[in-house]
């Protein structure tokens, strides 16, 4: 099988993504296994901008790495202990954990197999602007609903963060 | 050398204008085109290997200049600090110690590297690539001059605020590695800080975005041509977002008056208390590289970036004079580096002349006074582009009034207040002690 430069650098990302997601779930060491959550974040990103989506390969990184990573981490570092946590598994946890995945798996394979036609991406072929797209399909066309839902959503979950976070404050 | 390359290196023979058109015409889809007419010997590579090949030059020829920020960075901010402090600063290494930092970097190199017996070798080892990958990939979306960047990415102010996120993963990841409590605090402390101010510096580029409807860097610059199109004055909302942007920016490098992650009275030197030699130096020159990307972003997005305070078409076109009359008028190569040094030195008075803010001070700061100065500049933007749908003389002299209005009012507000003297007694004794 001969490979051009771009399949080349598909199965790349693909390798580092599937290699360091094994990492995260096998390793003991919790910190290690969110620093390889970084690799995994990052090739999925590195497979967006592959697929055209430059967009969505920053939200991934912004997002993911920059934020829910940060606070995965400031979470484990601030609770006392849970540093030097090694992690086990047990057997129930490897079976409801197997059932799960291979759902997951099943649930993935039936829409891989059944998309009627893959389309191939040329790289480089279209030049147009991805934001201009995203920014008409979220604010005047038809995912505007489902976008200020969301955006209500996330508000609820700031105010509620804020609530709980903040000291008890006594009736008088 | 293939001839193109070689009479675009060499001005004489082509001529200054031409030089120019050769960036020009380079500036789109520029790698390819490059590949194609000024290196024949790629052509015999696949195409995208060869444009590849050409970028992998581009950001060898930056991961080779930036470093020499620092060097002339650092020696600018002992001498800044020596003068306000009313000292000399370095004197001894080269005429008027120009040659300090040179001095100081060899000896960094041949320094024992110590890595901690109890710390994560790996960690340790890989976190000050992470920092440094990450304070030089910002650099790829700089637009320096209308052709001088190495990547016109569509995205590009939004590439540069996910690339800076990820700096925070090495911080902690060197706090971490270190297996010291100062290393730990520091980074804990960075992560925090990182993170808060990277809400209000989101939200003043956003306001910019909003403006302009773009993300790329270049077309953000491409409207602000001449000094009554810069974002900073075209509407007074981007104006007040100028400064929370630059504030907020001097915490996001961790800067005195927002250096609590390597507070020397308290924490040694925060997350990288534990390096020394080279690893060090690389921290230290992504600092610096950092100040430098920060404040080239800040001239970018509201000062005009490559555009002077005359519009271009004032300007005689090519030659010397053209080139030179840019530079002065604070546009092209010359005009972006002049505004960046600026800002890059006003983030050093600050750093000599301010007090180092506490942590609650730090927090208060950034979600009590710059999140909610954000949304409301969010707001005025949106309703300004509401009335205002296109620039228009009207609405750059409204702005322009506006702000001088906005200024004398706050000048004067906050004129009264302080010559009403200090309110509390912390305050009292501060200035008793003056």
């Amino acid at each position: 099988m001969e490979l051009n430069p771009q399949q080349l650098v598909f199965y790349l990302f693909a390798l580092l993504t599937i290699g360091s997601a094994v990492v995260v779930v096998t390793i003991r060491n919790i910190v290690y296994a969110a620093f390889s959550l970084m690799v995994t974040l990052f090739s999925i990103a590195g497979l967006y901008v592959f697929l055209q989506a430059d967009f969505l390969a920053a939200t991934q990184v912004i997002v993911y790495v920059g934020g829910i990573l940060v606070l995965i981490l400031f979470g484990v570092m601030m609770t006392s202990g849970s540093l030097d946590l090694k992690l086990k598994l047990e057997r129930g946890q490897l079976f409801w954990g197997g059932v799960v995945s291979l759902t997951i798996f099943g649930l993935l394979l039936s829409v891989i197999t059944n998309t009627p036609q893959w389309e191939n991406v040329d790289i480089g072929a279209s030049q147009e602007p991805t934001t201009r797209k995203i920014g008409e399909m979220i604010m005047k066309e038809e995912y505007l609903l489902p976008f200020e839902i969301a955006s209500i959503l996330l508000l609820v979950a700031l105010i509620g963060a804020a609530l709980i976070s903040r000291k008890e404050v006594r009736d008088e | 050398m293939p001839v193109g390359l070689q009479s675009a290196l060499n001005p004489d023979a082509m001529g200054f204008e031409n030089l120019h058109q050769f960036f020009v015409q380079a500036s789109e889809n520029w790698a390819q085109r490059f590949a194609q007419e000024h290196a024949p010997f790629l052509a015999h590579l696949p195409a995208p290997l060869g444009e590849l090949a050409i970028m992998l030059a581009c950001c060898v020829i930056f991961v080779a200049v930036v470093p020499l920020l620092p060097l002339g960075l650092v020696l600018a901010e002992r001498k800044v600090s020596a003068h306000i402090q009313d000292r000399v600063g370095p004197m001894r290494v080269g005429p008027h110690g120009i040659l300090q930092t040179l001095a100081d970097g060899v000896k960094l190199i041949f320094k024992e590297d110590h890595i901690p017996r109890e710390g994560d070798k790996f960690l340790f080892v890989v976190s000050p690539y992470i920092i440094f990958a990450c304070s030089f990939a910002v650099f790829a979306a700089i637009p320096f001059g209308q052709s001088i960047l190495v990547s016109n990415l569509n995205i590009g102010i939004f590439y540069i605020m996910a690339i800076s996120s990820v700096v925070v993963m090495g911080v902690i990841m060197a706090g971490w590695a270190s297996n010291s409590k100062w290393s730990l605090l520091g980074a804990m402390r960075s992560a925090a800080q990182l993170v808060s101010y990277e809400i209000p510096i989101g939200l003043g580029i956003l306001t910019v975005v909003m403006l302009v409807q773009t993300l790329n860097m270049q077309d953000i610059v491409k409207g602000q041509d001449g000094i009554a199109n810069w974002i900073v004055f075209r509407t007074p909302f981007t104006f007040i977002a100028f400064f929370v942007f630059f504030i907020s920016a001097i915490a996001e490098v961790n800067r005195t008056p927002f250096d609590l992650p390597e507070a020397e009275s308290e924490l040694v030197a925060g997350f990288h208390t534990e390096y020394s030699g080279m690893r060090f130096a690389l921290f230290f020159i992504a600092e610096y590289a950092n100040m430098f990307a920060v404040s080239a972003i800040a001239a970018t997005l509201f000062l005009g970036g490559w555009h002077g305070i005359v519009p271009a078409e004032m300007l005689p076109q090519g030659g010397i004079l053209g080139f030179v009359l840019r530079a002065i008028t604070l546009g092209g190569l010359i005009g972006v580096v002049i505004k960046t040094l600026l800002l890059v030195f006003v983030m050093m008075w600050l750093r000599w002349t301010l007090p180092r803010l506490r942590v609650d001070q730090l927090m208060n700061l950034c979600w009590k006074y710059f999140i909610p100065i954000s949304f409301f500049n969010i707001l005025g933007v949106g309703i300004w582009g509401l009335i205002f749908p296109t620039d228009t003389l009207l609405s750059i002299v409204i702005s322009v009034i506006v702000i001088i209005l906005g200024l004398i009012f706050t000048f004067g507000v906050l004129g009264k207040s302080l010559s009403k003297g200090p309110s509390n007694s912390a305050e009292r004794r501060i200035s008793a002690t003056t």
